[in-house]
Parts: C-alpha cells; structure tokens; sequence
C-alpha cells in the first residue's frame, strides 16, 4: 500500500509544473493547458485524502472540480479565439487593451 | 507491489510529461503531452480505487475538454507562433519564486506532519482498503443525496459556459 504522502507530494509537482508554466509562457493556449494541470493537481490530492479517510465526499468534490475546469476551458478557447480574430495574434503580452 | 510500481510508473510519466507540456516549442506537443499527463493521472485514480473518476477523466477531459483545445490550436494558425519567443523576459526570476512556492509547500507539509503536537495526521492508518468499495455506487449516493443543490448549480454554471462560449464564438461581439 502506498502511502498517502506520496500522492500529495506528486500532486505539489504536478502544481508546482503548472504554476511555472503559467508564469513563464507567452501563448495563451499553453497558458490555458497549465492551468488545467493545476486542477489536476489539486483532484490527485482529493482522491488521495478521500482513500485515506475512507469517506467518498472529496471524490464528488474531484467531479465538480472537473466541471469547473470544461466550464472553463469553453469559456477560455472562445475568447482566445474572439482576440485572434481582433488581433492575429496568441500572445499574452499583447493582450494589453486595459493597460494604462 | 504492483500496486507501487504502477503507481511510480504513472507519476513518474505524469510528471515527465507536464514538464514536457510546460517547455515544448509547438503548441500541438504540448496538448499530445498534456494528454498523456492527463491519462496517466486517470491511472493514479485507478490506484486509488476511483474507478468512477477513471472514466470521467477519460471520457470527460481527454474525450472532451482535449478536443476543444486541439480543435482551437487547429483554428489559430501556429507556423508564426512557433517562430516567436515562447518565454517572456522574467522567466528566470517566475520560474525561481514557483519553485520558492513549491519548496514552501512542501516545507508546510512537512511541518504539519512533524509538529501536530505529537501526532502526525497522515501517520495514522489509512482507511481499509474495501471502505469505498462499490465506488460509482457510493459516488452516486453522495452526489444526488448529500450534494443535490451544487449538482443543480453544476449544471446552471455549464449552461453559462456554453453560452458564453457561444457569445464569444460569434462574428461580431
């Protein structure tokens, strides 16, 4: 049996890997795929703690989180592709309309 | 046994591949790695004994969310994109304060398991192995008894995403 610090250690990897791909990456789309790393992350570690106290509420937990993420991503791709079609471009630095 | 070296295999081609996502030039590579990240996650559920998450990942995030994302990579057009930067210039200092944040993490974790005056939350023994035993069943019951009104706003929220998604996929907004 693994023990459960395992999977909470590889899931602050998995975030940690998200988190820096978030803050270094100029492309959106790479933007958005690393935030979905990140809610993965964050499921591994609910499902870990949910076998750990043998209680099935965080894997419900996990299923809404995966909603959110589909949720977000739809909403995401469509504004990444409402700014292309402005802009031609998929850059996060020229995203700059609001920038005094 | 095989339990852990399935559960080494799936990290380790877990983390492998997320930080092939975070690094690789084309964006197409990155959305083939951040498949495979997301399946050999699905994996680690299957060693947890989730087997209903198992498919929902696969049939949900793989099967859906990961075709959205390759069928707007195929939509923007990336011969240019490549050839750009794909780093921004405070890369080096981002990289160095998300490690600092990670290493806080993981001195946070160790902390609360060292100093929970005297007795270490994870150090007690996990829950027998047959607890969660029919999983989509339990699953189930849990969702449509204990959680009946944020399933309802669950599905209120996918109704905003798809027509936001529809608002923003139009001609003119």
């Amino acid at each position: 049996m693994i023990p459960t610090s395992h999977y909470v250690i590889l899931s602050l990897l998995l975030f940690t890997i998200g988190v820096i791909g978030v803050v270094t990456r100029r492309n959106v789309i790479i933007i958005l795929m690393s935030i979905e790393l990140i809610l993965n992350a964050v499921n591994i570690n609910l499902v870990a703690f949910s076998r750990h106290w043998g209680s099935v509420d965080a894997q419900v937990f996990a299923i809404f989180i995966i909603t959110d993420a589909a949720a977000e991503a739809a909403v995401g791709l469509g504004i990444i592709i409402a700014f292309f079609r402005n802009r031609e471009t998929l850059l996060a630095d020229e995203m700059d309309l609001l920038r005094w | 046994m095989a339990d852990q070296v399935l559960f080494y295999f799936f990290a380790g081609l877990a983390v492998l591949s997320a930080i092939l996502v975070v690094t690789s030039r084309n964006t197409v590579y990155s959305a083939v790695f951040l498949i495979t990240t997301l399946l050999a996650t699905g994996g680690i559920f299957l060693t947890l004994r989730a087997e209903f998450l198992f498919a929902v990942q696969i049939i949900l995030y793989v099967g859906g969310i990961m075709v959205l994302f390759v069928f707007v990579i195929m939509l923007v057009n990336l011969d240019v994109s490549v050839r750009q930067l794909q780093f921004n210039r405070q890369k080096w200092v981002a990289t160095l304060l998300s490690l600092v944040l990670g290493g806080e993490l993981l001195a946070a974790f160790a902390l609360a398991r060292n100093n929970q005056q005297g007795r270490d939350l994870l150090g007690l023994p996990q829950a027998a192995a047959t607890a969660l035993e029919p999983n989509t069943e339990l699953v189930g019951k849990v969702l449509f008894e204990k959680y009946m009104i944020p399933f309802e706003i669950a599905s209120v929220l996918l109704l905003v995403a798809l027509i936001g998604a529809v608002v923003m996929g139009k001609k003119r907004i």
